[in-house]
């Protein structure tokens, strides 16, 4: 925080002196690696990270795909959600209408994005909701929530509306990574404009041309709290919609992954301390919300990058939350993984499983369920095919090579041996590995003070990723949330 | 090789739940896992993980091991034909040489990693654990710094109790808090000092006569008496043509490891480099004060000693390079690392020249920062909590 205060004020005392100095300043621009000073914005330079360079990456095209003829909301997409039915098979809705709510939050609704029938609510494990699938209708039918413009309604108006529509479970709340709760105010409401993910969807992209959603979309959350909304984008963005957006907060990040990670951004921005209460939201996500403003509609379009080194056809296609995998990728071949999300987050899923109510990418990798043997292709290879964070696979002298990597974990779990693996991937000022380990010993007092308030699984997916010992730390740190959770609401 | 893998699959039922050798699966799924790694395919969490695994990470550490093990073979036949008068000149009797030291260097090897890897096996098999790699490293340590002509039942007595008392009571590999073949070092030192210091054990003689002025010690047991002629050269403790235990001497050797370690990123650069220069600080301190001592002072001699020479001596860069990295005992953090380090090479030398009953100061220098890791550890957190605390506080007000 201190860092950057410092050069804003150094900054803005240029921006004061004005003319050739800020002529001067832009020209250096790009050498200090910031953004120019005419858009007044602060770059933050993530040192720590990796970029994982996997073969699929999306063509840059977009590819509008049929109507979706079956859609599914599944519940588990939000943590910790008990959901109340409110329809049953057979029962006909609009894209729009509320399926279920929140058996502990009534106010929190999810709406169908579709119109169609109720073709089924799929159970498993101890009769747990795991999805509502509906059956389209070839011609849409939309509940009408009113159109309008959010900077001229109040809050309560834009809440309404939000909940109503079964927009509201877009905005997910820092700590705890659930959605959020409408009888609270947050702080501030950070949206990242980067995805760094390995294989991620290029925002410039998807956003391209959506301006007037994403500004009434932001102007919908800035109405959310009495803070500022902060916008993340890239130092290498081109895209005017955000660079342009107004009544926000820009920060320029620059960096490898997790730089695009909205925890990270709120970590060098500033960082949430204990009561602390922040919202975020997807780029996507908000340009759903602004939709809603701007036709009154429920509108869940998503474009989707579909990638991985199994995709017959890496490209972005524009689609609705919940479509089907087979709608969306044809037949898939066993041996392959079909990930919702990107490789280190996202959830895998069956060929008629569906689309993550958060994911605007699908990955599909090889699956990699066979024994390699030792010398050849396991411990002990040459390994010229394994991508690496250490230094002990000779790839690490091929800087620009990519890996077609499969699903084998390439090890087994073994205790914590290696130090400082996880801080050279880690860009927050906290200590990872005893973080861990005080969630392991159900610690929750040493939790808060080692700031488990500041991070999300998401944030150890790296950690997860080059941990030699092949610890799990995502399902860890979502353990530790749940304690903490419930140790302190 | 599929032949093999048709093998390992028949197999597997008998030590499997039910079958007829149970008890020995942990041993059967070692040795399944050496030779292929398993098709587990990620079942939670991130859906691609890094290549590298424990078993790489530790053969990694053996390969830069190799360079010390080898060295030291030669250097035990060199050792001992110089004692007897024969090859006295270092190209001579090669294959000699190295044939004396393998036969003297490679049983204990053996029995080390026999009596080590045999107590993991029923250990785990025991608590129904998998075998974890830790040992595979310590049984290559633990010959390196022994004296030559250590007996054999000693190296088993020796490994048996780090093993057990160092390790497995804490709960395995990754849980021990001092490094398991310093453990079975420092039990040997103490149990039987005579079989691990001194003049007698350093170079083996099989009985045989020497020349005369051989005395068998090593140069740091010259240097803690003052005799200035018995100490090797800079450039032969360089090298590592002296006397000592098996694996110390060459610096060169050790850092050929350095340099395997520090490329694949498996061995803590922050730690190598801080502990060399705590050395270094320490060394320059006794060169300070030396001149001023009087001429009657023991360790005048041993303190005036050109730096690098004296780094240079006995086992501190071996010390340096294998056993202060040792992740697991080491301090967890980046900050612990440097504070750490540095005290080891800076009480190594201290202990070496200032205190007359050790001669070499690594081991317990090592062993007792093992010990205060966790302490450092806890002052850096504590400093990262009070951060967080601070921020807080200025938040609110």
């Amino acid at each position: 925080m201190g860092r950057n205060t410092a050069l804003y004020k150094k900054n803005k005392l240029l921006w004061c002196v004005g003319g050739w100095f800020r002529k001067i300043s832009n020209f250096a621009a790009p050498y200090r690696n910031r953004a120019p000073l005419t858009t007044m914005s602060k770059t933050i330079r993530i040192r720590k990270g990796l970029d994982i360079r996997l073969q699929g990456e999306a063509e840059k095209v977009l590819v509008q795909l049929d109507p979706a003829k079956v859609v599914a909301i599944k519940p588990t997409d939000f943590h910790g959600l008990i959901p109340k039915m409110l329809v049953k098979p057979g029962d006909q809705v609009k894209a729009g209408t509320t399926l279920f709510h929140d058996k502990y939050n009534e106010r929190v609704r999810y709406s169908s994005p579709v119109s169609g029938e109720v073709a089924d609510v799929v159970r498993g494990d101890k009769r747990r909701i795991m999805e509502v699938r509906i059956l389209a209708d070839t011609e849409q039918r939309y509940e009408e929530f009113g159109a309008g413009d959010p900077s001229t309604m109040n809050r309560e108006t834009v809440v309404q509306k939000l909940l109503a529509s079964g927009a509201w479970p877009m905005i997910r709340q820092r700590p705890f990574d659930v959605v959020a709760d409408p009888a609270q105010e947050p702080r501030d409401i950070f949206v990242s404009c980067i995805d760094t993910n390995p294989l991620a969807p290029d925002l410039d992209l998807v956003v391209r041309g959506q301006g007037a959603d994403l500004q009434s979309g932001l102007n919908a959350l800035a109405k959310l709290t009495k803070g500022k909304v902060f916008l993340g984008v890239s130092d290498k963005t081109t895209a005017r919609e955000f660079l342009d957006a107004s009544g926000v907060v820009r920060h320029t990040f620059n960096g490898p992954h997790p730089a695009g990670n909205v925890g990270v951004q709120i970590h060098h921005v500033a960082p949430i301390n204990k009561g602390d209460l922040y919202w975020v939201c997807g780029v996507q996500e908000v340009l759903s919300i602004g939709r809603l403003f701007n036709t009154g509609r429920l509108d869940a379009t998503r474009v989707v990058a579909v990638t991985g080194s199994e995709a017959k056809n890496p490209r972005y296609v524009r689609t609705i939350v919940g479509c089907q995998m087979k709608e969306l990728l044809g037949e898939v071949p066993a041996g392959v993984r079909i990930v919702s999300g990107n490789p280190l987050t996202g959830d895998r899923v069956a060929n008629d499983g569906s689309l993550g109510f958060y994911h605007g990418q699908v990955t599909l990798l090889p699956e990699g369920d066979e024994p390699k043997f030792f010398i050849t292709d396991g411990w002990a290879g040459p390994g010229l095919d394994k991508f690496s964070a250490s230094r002990s696979y000779p790839t690490w002298l091929m800087p620009g090579k990519r890996y077609a990597m499969d699903t084998n974990q390439n090890g087994e779990e073994r205790a914590f041996v290696m130090s400082g693996q996880y801080e050279a991937v880690f860009p927050f000022d906290i200590y990872p590995v005893h973080l861990l380990k005080s969630i392991l010993a159900n610690d929750i007092e040493q939790m808060e003070k080692l700031g488990l308030y500041e991070v999300v699984p998401e944030d150890f997916a790296l950690c997860e990723f080059v941990c030699t010992s092949k610890i799990d730390s995502q399902a860890i740190v979502r353990q530790g949330l749940d304690e903490l959770k419930k140790e302190t609401t | 090789m599929k032949a093999l893998r048709k093998t390992v699959d028949n197999l597997k039922p008998s030590f499997s739940k039910g079958g007829k050798l149970e008890k020995l699966h942990w041993v059967f799924d070692a040795l399944e896992t050496f030779l292929f790694t398993p098709g587990h395919a990620t079942q939670r969490g991130a859906h691609i993980r890094d290549g590298i695994d424990l078993k790489r990470t530790m053969s990694i550490v053996i390969t830069a091991m190799i360079p010390c093990l080898l060295f030291g073979i030669w250097n035990v036949g060199h050792q001992h034909f110089a004692a007897i008068g024969e090859f006295t000149v270092l190209g001579e009797g090669f294959w000699d040489k190295v044939l004396f030291g393998a036969i003297k260097v490679l049983p204990i090897v053996v029995v080390s990693y026999g009596v080590g890897l045999g107590i993991e096996f029923v250990f785990c098999s025991i608590k129904g654990h998998p075998i974890q790699e830790g040992f595979l490293v310590s049984g290559m340590l633990i010959p390196l710094v022994m004296p030559v002509d250590v007996p054999l039942w000693m190296v088993a007595v020796g490994t048996a109790f780090a093993v057990v008392i160092g390790k497995e009571v804490f709960g395995g590999t990754g849980m021990n808090i001092l490094n398991v073949a310093l453990t079975a070092r420092a039990f040997l030192f103490f149990a039987y000092p005579t079989w691990l210091s001194g003049d007698k054990v350093w170079v083996s003689t099989d009985g045989m006569a020497t020349v005369d002025g051989f005395s068998g010690a090593t140069s740091m047991g010259h240097a803690a008496a003052g005799n200035s002629n018995g100490v090797v050269s800079l450039m032969d403790s360089f090298w590592g043509f002296e006397a000592g235990s098996i694996g110390e001497t060459s610096a060169f050797a050790c850092l050929i490891g350095a340099a395997i370690l520090l490329i694949t990123g498996v061995g803590s650069w922050r730690i190598m480099l801080s502990t060399f220069l705590g050395g270094v600080a320490m060394a320059a301190i006794f060169n300070w004060v030396s001149p001023g001592l009087p001429d009657t002072s023991t360790v005048k001699y041993f303190m005036s000693i050109p730096i690098l020479h004296q780094l240079m001596l006995g086992s501190f860069f071996f010390g340096l390079v294998f056993m202060a990295t040792d992740p697991v005992t080491a301090t967890q953090t980046d900050t612990g690392k440097w504070i750490y380090g540095f005290l080891i090479g800076f009480l190594a030398i201290l202990i070496r020249v200032v205190n007359p009953a050790y001669p070499e100061g690594m081991m317990l220098a090592i062993l007792f920062m093992n010990v205060m890791a966790p302490l450092i550890d806890h002052y850096v957190v504590q400093a990262n909590v009070k951060r967080r605390l601070k921020r807080a506080e200025l938040r609110t007000a």
